[in-house]
């Protein structure tokens, strides 16, 4: 099952689950850009699976309204890039209504919306912008990077109380794998690879380009460990710490550029966690402090690749 | 009207006798649109309300001590002290929330309304905004979808004539906020929003039109406050004589004066309303007096579920 396929059966599973579920976004009846609402207007009808005009920060609001009022709504924000357009509702609404309210509202929302560079389409269909909304209290961020977590985690996301804005990868879109039968729940990182000698903690793509580079090193003995966090927050620091408490050694990569980025984040946490077992500096990668180009060949100078994590690692080892 | 009023009051003395701080918008002035509206809806029905929130939240069925008691910061407030003045939530009563953003609450009406339209239980969402918030993109936006999903809310704009300290015909050539939903094909009426039977007159077709399923309308009521746009606001966008031509129109002296010249209230029944008031209030007052501040443990609870 890849990603995308992953997305629609959660999104029919919570659905058949709950009759409370509701799904909105521009082109959802119809299946939405890239198939992940395919069919669920014909199983559920468009009172529930429910077009709406391209008014993302109002329909955000809506969102929040019909969560206050007991429905689970999903919103799609076909991508990060427009979550500009609704941060107003996010960032002051849907975040803080909890807390504003002493504990009397709940908000069980969530956003499902397509990040990443891929198919070189520029500086407003290719951002990375988790870093923003993680750092908003109120707000959960999870970014998947398998099938299976996709669907396990959108699940999860959509049975939380809380605004939950789950980010996903358009290039891991077709990507297949098998799902498992983990008990998600949000907050939990994975250990992709085990390795001795370096964390690699790896968000989104991230986390299959530190995989490739996992398995060149390794031709040259070195062992990296390759951990997802998964949900950006709340953030698995013990499972991540645990892992640098192992390899003394951490490297965070990301997509979206390394200034203000959840790295920062991260390596500050780990940091105060694990100082005492750390041999270097926590490494970061990330792409450059600058917007995301369109042409296809300085697309490809943005995006931190397979050799680019090989040269991080080995930097950060002190290995030619 | 009255208890709107006597509430406003006090917590202006209480402010300026910095027995509460922030930042304090008051409704003086404006009251017959929230006791007008306020009397056409139930429990069950949704209403959310702006920055200048006090009296929508009263005429809701907000408990005057726990209303007063969060404005004041403390323990027993509605929020434990965390929503304060411009964000407070009584969803007890159906008040769902104010907010500080102008505009912010009118989407979430029509989520409120979505629900509502598929709980096919005849329950209304009602949002307040003021003519500042006709600028917004979010109230263009809100009519469209309220429009074509034909959701049951009505849309109440209290048109005070400033958006905080300029007059509206700076901000915008569409001084109405009835001419934007009839561009989107809603029903709307401009009212005298200092006439309680005006306002009611208007919003009764409203509500029930929501209620029965019709769809939404708009009800925009021309209105002024008697306050700044804030309490310590010194107000020198306006001027006096208008100010005064409008205290002149204050809504609960006309009120009381049609209602005494058509016999429905005699000057002893006002006296004894009056009294009552007061005494709610003070019985408000001692609630929230008697609360202890919010404590600093709480501080960082209940930002999740």
């Amino acid at each position: 099952m890849n990603f995308l396929q992953a997305i629609n059966e959660a999104l029919l599973e919570e659905m058949k689950a709950d009759p409370c579920v509701y799904v909105l976004g521009e082109d959802v009846a119809v299946g939405g850009p890239y198939g992940a609402t395919k069919g669920l207007a014909e199983e559920f009808g468009e009172n529930r699976v429910i077009n709406t005009p391209i008014s993302e920060g109002t329909v955000v609001g809506l969102a929040i309204g019909a969560a206050l009022q007991g429905l689970r709504p999903v919103v799609e924000i076909m991508f990060v890039d427009f979550i500009t357009l609704a941060m107003d509702q996010l960032v002051n609404h849907a975040a803080k209504l909890r807390y504003m309210s002493g504990g009397q509202l709940c908000v069980p929302l969530t956003i499902r919306t397509a990040c990443g560079v891929s198919g070189a389409w520029g500086a407003h269909h290719s951002q990375s912008l988790e870093a923003w909304l993680a750092h908003v209290p109120g707000l959960k961020v999870v970014m998947p990077s398998t099938a299976a977590d996709a669907e396990g985690l959108l699940r999860a996301a959509i049975r939380d109380d809380n605004p939950v804005v789950f980010v996903e990868h358009r290039a891991l879109y077709y990507q297949a794998d098998e799902l498992t039968s983990e008990n998600f729940e949000l907050g939990r990182a994975q250990v992709r690879r085990p390795g001795r000698d370096v964390s690699v903690i790896a968000i989104g793509r991230m986390a299959r380009v530190a995989l490739e580079a996992a398995d060149e090193l390794a031709e040259s003995g070195i062992e990296a460990e390759v951990i997802d966090p998964r949900t950006l927050q709340p953030l698995d620091l013990e499972a991540l710490a645990a892992s640098v408490r192992r390899t003394n050694r951490a490297l965070v990569i990301h997509e979206a550029v390394v200034p203000g980025g959840i790295g920062a984040e991260i390596a500050a946490q780990l940091q105060a966690a694990a100082f005492d077992y750390l041999d270097a500096p926590i490494g970061r990668l990330g792409a450059p402090f600058a917007p995301v180009p369109a042409g296809p060949s300085l697309e490809a100078a943005y995006v931190p690749g397979k050799a680019a994590v090989v040269a991080a690692v080995k930097r950060l080892l002190g290995t030619p | 009207m009255l208890l709107i009023r006597a509430f406003e009051e006090k917590v202006s003395e209480m402010y300026a006798k910095v027995e509460i701080a922030g930042l304090l918008h008051l409704s003086i002035g404006q009251e017959a649109v929230a006791a007008a509206i306020g009397s056409l809806l139930r429990r069950e029905d949704a209403m959310y309300s702006g920055h200048r929130a006090h009296g929508h939240a009263l005429a809701k069925g907000a408990d005057p001590g726990r209303l007063l008691a969060e404005i004041a910061g403390r323990k027993d407030g509605y929020c434990g002290g965390k929503g304060g003045s411009m964000h407070v939530a009584a969803p007890e009563a159906g008040f769902m929330t104010a907010t500080g953003v102008v505009g912010g609450t009118i989407p979430l009406a029509l989520g409120s309304a979505l629900a509502f339209k598929e709980g096919r239980q005849g329950n209304v969402a009602v949002v307040f905004f003021g003519d500042g918030a006709m600028n917004s993109g979010s109230f263009s936006e809100s009519l469209n979808i309220a429009s074509l999903w034909k959701l049951p809310v009505v849309f109440v704009c209290e048109n005070n004539g400033y958006a905080e300290f300029t007059p509206i015909s700076a901000h915008t050539l569409v001084e109405r906020a009835s001419e934007h939903a009839k561009l989107f094909r809603i029903p709307a009426v401009t009212v005298d929003g200092n006439d309680l039977l005006a306002v009611l007159e208007a919003a009764g077709p409203a509500v029930d039109r929501a209620r029965s399923g019709e769809g939404p309308s708009l009800v925009e009521c021309l209105t002024y406050r008697l306050r700044g746009h804030y309490e310590g606001d010194p107000n020198k966008y306006r001027e006096l004589s208008e100010m005064a031509e409008w205290k002149a129109k204050d809504p609960i002296l006309r009120f009381a004066a049609w209602a005494e010249g058509e016999k429905v209230l005699s000057a002893a029944d006002r006296d004894r309303l009056e009294a009552e008031v007061r005494s709610e209030v003070a019985r408000a007052e001692e609630f929230a007096r008697s609360s202890p501040p919010a404590v600093a443990d709480q501080v960082a609870t209940q930002v999740y579920a």
